[in-house]
């Protein structure tokens, strides 16, 4: 029962917490006088998104579709790549260094190319949200493959097992948590991915929607756009966290004891 | 019919069959001017069914040994034959633990043990078919000898210390080895549940009459476990002395406190301090280990 209470008052803390944000946020805007083509105030926010639903709707669809294609090839490709590197040293000695170089280019800056390659569209979105998303996946999966324990690894090889046996039932399931960490980062990461590509050189989405909006003062709207991504984004978090609970429960079970 | 096949492998009348032969093995670590020897040129014959424990100060290379047996390791000079044949080429079974149980905390402690059945021939063949009737069957007699009956449901992390080691151990029995290679298993564990495990230990080798290498710091537990030891120097390694323990089967915690059994242990500790070249004034500590 102390339990239930203290969840009880964990989550009461966080959704007061947001609401009192609001709520200050509406009072500073009117008490102030703030033009809402500065900052609009939540309600107006609000009310906008209600306004140009049917028009935010296909904007909205367009840059989710765009963020998880994205974010599932970036998945696949991260997955691979982090297997490869982390189950070989010289891989992982060969690939790290430029694996770090690529890393640190700002994936804003090749928005431009993939824009040369393939035109204004969806696919320089996709590629953003890939690509933006992979060098997490591929830095976790590896760091949980190479670290697996050297003893387990001689009673693996003593067993003869090959290595195919020990990345399946030992690797891969121990680096599972440290996949899943990689994926809520890598799904956000995906939604900036897109929206920049949007934004740059885009007729659709809610990037190129914001670029639109605020070019004709319609501040409300441009926030809105902002509301809708941070939908998306705590969306898909909260997916994400759940498919961990239910996949890796057991390298957070650890906690649940030491509470018991 | 298969005379040909008992010369080569040892049957059950002959005990005295060598098991495992190293013949002036030697391990080196680096090159060059970096070059260590770990293992001086080594020579040490373990009959099949014999129960050796390796004893001697820190970083003297019984591990290493261990290694080679286990083929994670090759000599750089000499040869190191298992079951008559140098060892990559061997066929035989291995199981291993080290203290560090190493169990998968994504499994329970009945897939966990079960895991070598998984991966070893010929059981690895039927794993699909016999895991949820004869391999959970044998699993759970395994855990039942050894004082698991019942856990097989638990996960490692619900479990204590000496109860995760003992998982371990059944892990690496469960495929039937012809070698048991144990690395300081009980080195981890406080006193009487290390107690607990030698007697455990000694029943599943009374009971399996398995090869078994012990590599231990604790005397004790040598004499207590072992046919023979083997003491060696500190690194580059070498064997010392390789003596019998003549002490009846099976042994209790009685007889580790009876004078044969603490003239052996004094005996072998006098070996060991000369070995680290420690001074006689350790002698005198005898708190000390």
């Amino acid at each position: 029962m102390e339990r239930v209470s203290e969840i009880i008052r964990e989550k009461g803390a966080s959704t007061a917490l947001i609401i009192g944000v609001f709520v200050f946020w509406e009072l500073f805007c009117l008490m102030a006088g703030i033009s809402d083509i500065l900052l609009p105030r939540p309600t107006q926010i609000i009310a906008a998104l209600i306004q140009y639903w049917p028009a935010i709707w296909p904007h909205t669809w367009q840059t989710l579709y765009t963020t998880i294609v994205g974010f599932g090839i970036g998945v696949v490709i991260g997955l691979l790549l982090g297997i490869l590197i982390g189950s070989s040293k010289l891989a992982y000695d060969t690939a790290y260094p430029l694996l770090v170089g690529f890393s640190s280019i700002p994936k804003v800056a090749v928005v431009p190319i993939f824009v040369l390659w393939y035109g204004a569209g969806t696919v320089p979105a996709i590629l953003t949200a890939m690509i933006i998303c992979i060098f997490p996946i591929v830095v976790n999966v590896a760091t949980g493959i190479a670290t697996v324990e050297p003893e387990l690894e001689d009673v693996m090889k003593t067993l003869k097992a090959s290595k195919s046996d020990i990345l399946w039932n030992v690797s891969l399931p121990r680096a599972m948590p440290y996949f899943f960490a990689a994926l809520k980062v890598a799904i956000t990461l995906a939604f900036v991915g897109s929206v920049v590509a949007e934004t740059v050189a885009s007729n659709r989405g809610i990037g190129n929607m914001m670029m639109i909006a605020s070019s004709s003062f319609n501040v409300p709207l441009v926030f809105a756009g902002l509301f809708v991504l941070a939908g998306l984004g705590v969306t898909l978090y909260v997916l994400f966290s759940l498919i961990e609970r239910r996949v890796t429960g057991w390298a957070h079970r650890k906690t649940d004891v030491a509470s018991a | 019919m298969n005379a040909i096949l008992t010369d080569i492998r040892p049957g059950e009348t002959a005990p005295a069959t060598t098991f495992i032969e190293f013949e002036q093995a030697s391990i080196t670590y680096g090159r060059g001017a970096k070059a260590v020897q770990a293992l001086a040129p080594t020579s040490l014959k373990i009959a099949e069914g014999e129960f050796v424990a390796l004893v001697g100060p820190s970083g003297c290379g019984k591990s290493t040994i261990l290694k080679m047996v286990g083929e994670l390791l090759a000599p750089s000079t000499g040869h190191v034959f298992v079951a008559g044949r140098e060892i990559g080429a061997t066929p035989i079974r291995i199981g291993m633990a080290y203290q560090n149980p190493t169990l998968l905390p994504w499994l329970n402690i009945r897939d966990n043990v079960m895991l070598p059945l998984k991966i070893v021939p010929p059981f690895r063949q039927g794993y699909r078919s016999k895991r949820k009737t004869e391999y959970r069957d044998r699993v759970e007699a395994l855990l039942a000898q050894v004082g698991l009956g019942g856990f097989g449901d638990k996960y490692p992390w619900q479990l204590s210390g000496g109860m995760m080691q003992r998982a371990n151990l059944c892990r690496a029995l469960i495929h039937d080895p012809d070698l048991l290679l144990l690395d300081e298993p009980f080195g981890a564990l406080d006193q009487f549940t290390r107690e607990e495990l030698w007697a455990i230990m000694q029943d599943l080798w009374l009971s399996k009459k398995l090869t078994v290498l012990l590599v231990t710091h604790d005397l004790k537990e040598a004499a207590y476990l072992a046919d023979r030891i083997c003491v060696m120097s500190a690194r580059p390694g070498r064997i010392l002395d390789d003596s019998p323990v003549a002490l009846a089967r099976p042994r209790t915690i009685d007889m580790t406190f009876e004078p044969d059994f603490v003239a052996l242990n004094q005996r072998l500790r006098a070996m060991i301090v000369g070995a680290r070249g420690g001074t006689g004034i350790v002698n005198h500590a005898p708190g000390a280990a």
